[in-house]
């Protein structure tokens, strides 16, 4: 049976792992390479790397890391920040990450989509989405959830999705570090939508969140970084919760 | 042991090769028909679609020179559905090395399914050499929206709305719908498993 992703994100800046990390066992808890290996050895499905270096210049340290991750893990990983051309996927692609996810770039140019699809195949065109609740529906937000587009968001996935996207990552902004609970109602919304896979994202702060994620938000994949950094919530911990509730999961 | 992976526009070659670099094997990545024939093992990978890749291997008479190698040879993803006699995908014949047919998953609105089958799933009735030391029922990782039939040549199986060919095995031929590259351990063994045949 297909399992349901448990996806640790690593926030990456100038080459290193930002918003601490509390691992005892870790030797130098800024690598992402050694972070990476470890959620991957822990039993992390696949791993999100989202680079929010301000820099162009200091953008090329990325892709040196995703060579070394490359070296350095069996699973797939995401590499995504400031994504906006054939040429920056092109140089991650060919330095080993399974797939790119693409935000704000591909919101202004939505012909992007089409370019990577056509290009280098849906399957590794991830189309981030971040969203907050305004009266009764979900709008787009860009650059980390500080400008509003007045889009909603129904309209925009839709539209991702027919360009080529074959995977969404959702991140509600009403619910990113408040450790509440994921968007359910959103994630199952949109999962019902469109046929791609649905990552969740925003608000897990306990092993319950990701049973209602998964099962009420029919969420295909959940997404993290705090929690999973400070090992409030451990991944085999959090698999064998998700297994009693008759969640498929990889053990 | 010289390694060759099969150079061309659908190949996926880099998650292979450091897959193959983390065994601390470096291989060669070409097209050249007369550097596959002299290579110990031939991995022939593959992330696109069918008929522009098979166009690409006719063009360059590598379709001929892949169903003519001699030793053991692996296809992985899109490589595997070449190596069998017709895909969906583009209406295209194949290498024929396989007598399945790949197909398209049924749609979300006729199945109740996504569709790519994206992300960790079982493997059954595993035999082979390859499948040697693994748990039973292990997991591997999966992307993909057409998949082989079952058929005399399948060598384990996957259920994800259908019941469907995970792996094949004929003469010196493999094949993986899987991403052993990606599926952790047990994907490294299964890598290991086909650098240790020997024919």
């Amino acid at each position: 049976m297909l399992t349901k992703r448990i996806v640790p994100c690593l926030d990456i800046k100038d080459g290193r792992t930002v918003k601490g990390v509390n691992f005892v066992a870790l030797k130098d808890a800024g690598d992402p390479v050694e972070l990476a290996a470890r959620y991957a050895e822990q039993g992390a499905d696949e791993l999100v790397f989202l680079d929010i270096t301000a820099t162009h210049e200091k953008r090329k340290t990325l892709v040196h890391l995703v060579e070394q991750v490359s070296a350095a893990i069996n699973i797939p990983f995401t590499v995504g920040g400031g994504v906006s051309s054939i040429d920056d996927v092109q140089a991650l692609l060919s330095s080993g990450a399974d797939k790119i996810s693409v935000n704000s770039a591909a919101f202004k140019r939505p012909e992007l989509i089409d370019e990577l699809a056509g290009n280098f195949g849906s399957q590794c065109v991830v189309l981030a989405v971040d969203v907050k609740r305004e009266q009764d529906d979900w709008i787009v937000y860009l650059n980390g959830g500080r400008l509003s587009t007045g889009k909603s968001a129904i309209a925009w996935i839709q539209e991702a999705v027919d360009r080529g996207a074959g995977e969404l990552l959702l991140t509600s902004m009403d619910h990113d570090g408040t450790k509440s609970g994921f968007a359910v109602e959103f994630t199952a919304l949109i999962s019902e939508l469109v046929e791609v896979p649905v990552i969740a994202s925003g608000g897990a702060g306990n092993e319950t969140h990701f049973v209602e994620v998964f099962t009420s938000g029919k969420a295909d994949a959940a997404l993290a970084a705090g929690i999973f950094h400070f090992g409030e919530v451990t991944i085999p911990q959090l698999k064998s919760k998700l297994a009693q509730h008759q969640i498929p999961v990889r053990l | 042991m010289k390694i060759a992976i099969v150079q061309y526009n659908a190949g996926n070659t880099r998650s292979v090769q450091y897959a193959l670099q983390r065994f601390g094997i470096t291989p060669e990545i070409t097209a050249d028909p007369d550097r596959l024939r002299a290579a110990d093992k031939v991995i022939f990978p593959g992330v696109g679609e069918a008929s522009s890749a098979m166009k690409f291997l006719r063009d360059h008479q590598l379709d001929l020179v892949i169903k003519e190698l001699k030793q053991p040879v692996l296809g992985i993803c899109l490589g595997m559905q070449l190596m069998c006699c017709h895909s969906e995908e583009g209406n295209v014949e194949g290498l024929g090395i396989f007598s399945n047919s790949v197909k398209r998953f049924p749609s979300q609105e006729n199945s109740g399914f996504k569709v790519p089958h994206m992300g960790w799933n079982s493997l059954s009735s595993c035999q082979g050499p390859l499948f040697k030391g693994l748990p039973e029922a292990p997991f591997v990782y999966y992307v993909h929206s057409f998949y082989a039939e079952i058929g005399t040549s399948t060598v384990a199986t996957t259920d994800y709305i259908v019941p469907f060919s995970a792996a094949l095995h004929k003469d010196n031929f493999y094949a993986l719908q899987f991403h052993p590259e990606k599926s952790g351990v047990d994907g490294e063994l299964i890598m290991r498993n086909f650098l240790e045949l020997t024919i």
